[in-house]
């Protein structure tokens, strides 16, 4: 005889306790095999016949035991590796959202500012002896802007990151420049050349030293962004796997009671199957949902960010060095003849839309120049168009620079400085154009990216608390479950 | 690619027998006579065009003789090269090439000069105009051509286009602090030199240099890339190495100066028109020693231009005359005396007989 007290009162952690035993339900009684055998009272712990291995294994009791702290542990893990997976993902597309689209624009915005100032100051030149206020003013406020933006990437970022090697170098430099730029305006409010020497060392400082670090601070800044995406877009095959197993062994289980009690609902192990089941399902239907938006966001938002700040780069490069052009007055020639920065002009300007000119070809960009890339990239006719008018706007850019280059090589230096920078007619105006196009595809390029990657960021919400709660309730229906059927021995 | 395919794996695969040369015949070995044979017209051929010059990149003065040929010493100045200054004699008939010219629509004399050449050719950026004493001389010579000074459209021209400038008659002549040598008079014809420049080093106020020798020892000097000054330290047996000094390159001369004021070098070797331009700039560096080289500017023009020439030639007889009064004194003094002290008298003029 049982006392109602050793009934086996099957307690894993955390399950609801066994009701006492009631009559069994209809279906063939089986006799109950081996009772607990006479002797000594063994101490209550858990009930578990531990000092009796034996007991554990060739008993029933002792097998369904087992099977729920098996089907019980199997849940809780299955919830918990799901809910680990799950956030690592889901903070890794928080990073994407955030840190993705902002250091990477901070980054790739210092670059530009740089090569703002360097073309702002090279067109102060240009005005004879007295730099005009709004030059002066333009370059101060790029630099300042420049010197904020790297304190606050320095901020976010540790020191042992590699990022933050090339910060301390534009740290170190940028005043330097300032120095150099300094000198040349000091030098050319006496009318000395001299002042051009020095515009020419800053120059240099600039395009040698500080652009290639801040380009490599983007490229770091995109290489994190693109670990991102990888750690949030890879599959949690442990989670699923494991979640699979789970839903497997519950069913496996139902089955074998279908089959030996001829019971079909047993209510706690079909509340686990379906938590277990809604659990892989959702899981799977998230990450999915989050793979797809998140890769949308990169193919169609990041990609083409990459393109048009390397687009918005070339075209400041191209100003920097046409403003040089007339600056350096034909100081510094390549190794074949040619003045250097009428060179450095006319490549950045195939760069940007290739060697073709508008009356050669169509004023489409050819497609492996960056301006082509942008434009196949764009997948939105709010992409598209500024793209379509930056490609036409730079074509009228080459074609006006070459007016200045004529009158120029005719000798008339006067003449060409007042054609270059003319607004209205002239290169400026065109740079202005494309400047201000790329900045427009930009903006719509960043709000796409933005708005994919919280979608896809938004896919993982709830996921780990709902897999938390899901895996205890999977736990509990499985103890119950199996209890019930452990009942029917007391 | 094809290319990298053929540069790396042979034709034939790996241990067949070469086939490239027909079987039975022995491979070629050079033998000590014809070794000896080939080395001696190397040589010849390297003396015999070691002594052209060559144009420099970016350098604002001329180039005169490259840098060291063969075993044949940098300096002082060969006998060949003094021979090439000689010039026309000066005449005052207009021959076919003036009249062509005071024929012309626009009457104006096209000359080629610089405009960055501080004190020489050097545009103003607030004025817009260009001075100095190259700009003086061609003022002078419109003057006598045309009866007016400004008759003058100035195109300025970089170091290695005035030559072609004035084969393809672009410009009718060429002020540009340009030395005379025999590689240059083969192709553009030359007055009488009307400037004796050569190179010479510049630094520092209380540096104490004497010069380009010993009391460089140890010191970084900075030398235009591709001119004179570079091929002197280049020199083998009186350059960097023996002099043990450290050579600095730039692209351009005028940088010299930017790294002699950011304490980056010690000294600079340029010309000596070159430095007192950049002594004008900065009061605080001077010219040190003596020139040591002999490179005499002279006003190009084309070589068919032979009126031309003699006339120019008598444009410069008139600048030179008066001693201490001179047009040339007048115009050295109001732009070089300050920083190339000590010249007293213009070159004298060599003409041809």
């Amino acid at each position: 005889m049982s006392d109602p007290t050793s009934s086996g009162a099957v307690a894993p952690p955390g399950a609801a306790t066994v009701p006492p035993p009631s009559p069994a339900p209809a279906g063939p009684a089986t006799a109950p095999p081996a009772t607990a055998p006479q002797g000594p009272p063994r101490p209550r712990r858990w009930g578990w016949p531990l000092s009796q291995p034996r007991r554990v294994v060739t008993t029933r009791p002792g097998r369904l035991r087992v099977l729920s702290a098996v089907l019980c542990l199997l849940s809780l893990f299955s919830g918990a590796l799901t809910a680990w997976q799950v956030s690592a993902r889901s903070s890794a597309a928080d990073r994407v959202v955030t840190q993705g689209g902002d250091l990477s624009a901070k980054a790739a915005e210092i670059y530009r500012l740089l090569a703002d100032a360097d073309a702002a100051v090279a067109t102060g030149f240009l005005s004879g002896r007295q730099e005009p206020r709004e030059l002066r003013a333009q370059f101060d406020d790029d630099v300042a802007e420049a010197s904020r933006l790297l304190a606050r990437t320095a901020a976010k970022t540790t020191e042992s990151a590699p990022a933050a090697g090339e910060i301390r170098a534009l740290n170190a430099k940028l005043p330097y420049y300032s120095a150099e730029v300094e000198s040349a305006r000091a030098n050319n409010r006496q009318g000395l050349p001299l002042g051009v020497a020095y515009l020419r060392a800053a120059n240099d400082t600039m395009r040698d030293e500080l652009l290639p670090t801040a380009k490599r601070l983007y490229d770091v800044e995109t290489r994190q962004l693109n670990e991102d995406y990888g750690d949030a877009r890879a599959w949690p095959w442990a989670a699923l796997a494991l979640s699979v197993v789970s839903l497997v062994a519950l069913c496996w289980c139902q089955v074998r009671e279908f089959r030996r009690t001829n019971r079909v609902f047993n209510r706690g192990l079909l509340t686990a199957s379906v938590c277990c089941a809604v659990t892989l399902v959702w899981m799977a239907a998230g990450h999915g949902a989050a793979r797809s938006e998140l890769g949308s966001s990169d193919r169609h938002g990041a990609a083409s960010i990459r393109v048009l700040n390397e687009a918005r780069i070339a075209a400041l490069q191209a100003r920097g060095d046409e403003n040089l052009t007339l600056v350096a007055r034909g100081a510094v020639v390549t190794k074949r003849g040619m003045d250097a920065y009428e060179e450095g002009h006319r490549q950045q300007i195939e760069r940007l839309v290739g060697k073709r000119t508008a009356s050669t070809g169509s004023a489409a960009a050819e497609p492996d120049s960056v301006l082509g890339r942008a434009a196949a990239l764009a997948d939105d006719e709010d992409g598209r168009e500024p793209v379509a008018a930056a490609t036409r706007k730079t074509h009228e850019w080459r074609e006006r620079h070459r007016d200045v280059r004529s009158a120029d090589q005719a000798g008339e230096h006067q003449r060409a400085v007042d054609l270059l920078l003319s607004d209205g007619h002239g290169p400026q105006g065109s740079f202005k154009a494309v400047d201000g196009a790329l900045q427009r595809a930009l903006k719509s390029e960043r709000k796409e990216f933005t708005r994919a990657a919280e979608d896809g960021a938004d896919a993982f919400t709830a996921l780990v608390p709902g897999a938390v709660v899901l895996g205890l309730l999977a736990a509990g229906g499985a103890v119950v479950g199996v209890g019930r059927r452990l009942s029917e021995y007391q | 690619m094809a290319s990298n395919e053929r540069a790396t794996s042979p034709p034939w695969p790996a241990g067949r027998p070469d086939r490239s040369r027909p079987a039975g015949r022995p491979r070629w070995r050079p033998r000590p006579a014809s070794l000896a044979a080939v080395t001696a017209v190397v040589l010849t051929a390297g003396g015999l065009t070691g002594g052209s010059g060559h144009a420099q990149d970016g350098s604002l003065a001329p180039g005169g003789r490259a840098a060291a040929s063969a075993g044949v010493p940098e300096l002082p100045a060969a006998s060949d090269d003094r021979n090439c200054e000689r010039s026309l004699t000066p005449a005052s008939d207009d021959g076919p090439a003036i009249k062509a010219l005071k024929n012309r629509k626009v009457k104006k004399l096209v000359a080629g000069v610089d405009q960055n050449a501080y004190r020489w050719g050097y545009r103003d950026p607030d004025s817009q105009r260009i001075t100095g004493f190259d700009i003086d001389l061609v003022h002078a010579i419109a003057e006598e051509i045309y009866g007016d000074p400004d008759a003058v459209v100035f195109r300025t021209l970089a170091t290695n286009q005035m030559i072609p400038a004035l084969q393809d008659r672009t410009v009718d002549v060429v002020a540009r602090t340009m030395t005379i040598d025999c590689a240059r008079a083969e192709k553009v014809a030359f007055s009488t030199a009307y400037f004796e420049a050569g190179q010479q080093v510049l630094a520092p106020k209380g540096a104490e240099f004497t010069g380009f020798d010993i009391s460089l020892t140890g010191k970084r000097v900075c030398v235009a890339r591709g001119s004179i000054a570079e091929g002197a330290l280049d020199d083998p047996k009186h350059g960097a190495k023996s002099l043990d000094v450290t050579k600095v390159t730039v692209p351009n001369a005028l940088d010299c100066l930017v790294r002699l004021q950011q304490g980056t070098v010690d000294a600079e070797v340029t010309d000596n028109s070159l430095a007192a331009s950049q002594a004008a700039q900065d009061p605080t560096v001077e010219l040190v020693g003596d020139r040591f080289t002999d490179e005499p500017y002279g006003v190009a023009m084309n070589r068919g231009d032979k009126d031309l020439v003699r006339r120019v030639n008598k444009v410069l007889e008139d600048y030179r005359r008066g001693g201490g009064h001179s047009r040339w004194m007048a115009s050295y003094h109001r732009w070089l005396s300050d920083d190339l002290k000590g010249i007293k008298k213009p070159p004298k003029a060599k003409y041809q007989h």
